[in-house]
């Protein structure tokens, strides 16, 4: 089974560049559980919107700069 | 591993242990005609069992590997409700079983014992399917 979806992101970079924050504490910031920060940085599962959104705020950085989506293969 | 997926392994087992617990009973009791033996008991102290077990081994689990988070977040939930899904679709296939049973008037120990089996089941599909969910990525 291939990874469930498209998107990426480069949450665990904006970890590292904002101090080497931990899983923990950016589970503890966005109100969920460390297993799901994991679960969304290896692509294992896609936030809800909302969510997405607390990730970016807890980095200040725009939506896209926290996740990508591919272009469709033509 | 959350609380949640815990929760979920819990249920899983229990639900196994003590179906395969109620079938071994069923198994030692049974004589020529499977049909009359007696059943009642067996099955509703299998099925207090798994609920008392299932409180009782969650507590168990937590005091020996306590989780960091009670709270079910976003995920949990999303996993919980494919699971369900999973699981109610099972049911509602599985229980054509019974119905047929009924339909043709067989005895009331197959009706009750393909109830109790499809039940079953789908408990251990349903938590099957969150696990796999939790493991490998939803």
């Amino acid at each position: 089974m291939g990874k469930p979806t498209r998107i990426t992101n480069s949450i665990r970079a904006l970890r590292f560049a904002h101090g080497e924050m931990t899983q923990a504490e950016l589970a503890r910031r966005v109100d969920v559980t460390r297993q799901t920060i994991i679960a969304v940085e290896q692509g294992r599962y896609s936030p809800s919107l909302e969510m997405a959104f607390r990730i970016a705020r807890v980095f200040g950085v725009p939506l896209g700069d926290v996740f990508q989506y591919p272009e469709e293969d033509s | 591993m959350t609380y949640e997926e815990k929760g979920a392994w819990v249920y899983l087992v229990v639900t196994a242990v003590t179906y395969l617990g109620y079938l071994g009973v069923m198994a030692s009791r049974a004589g020529d005609d499977l049909a009359a033996t007696p059943y009642a008991a067996p099955m509703l102290w299998s099925i207090g069992a798994s609920i008392v077990l299932a409180v009782v081994v969650r507590i168990a689990v937590e005091v020996a590997r306590p989780s960091d988070v009670h709270r079910a977040d976003e995920r949990d939930r999303d996993i919980d409700r494919h699971g369900e899904r999973v699981g109610s679709g099972v049911l509602g296939v599985g229980m054509v079983a019974p119905l047929a049973l009924a339909l043709v008037e067989a005895p009331h120990f197959w009706i009750a014992n393909a109830i109790y089996a499809v039940f079953a089941i789908g408990a251990v599909v349903g938590s099957a399917v969150k696990l796999v969910a939790y493991r490998r990525g939803f």
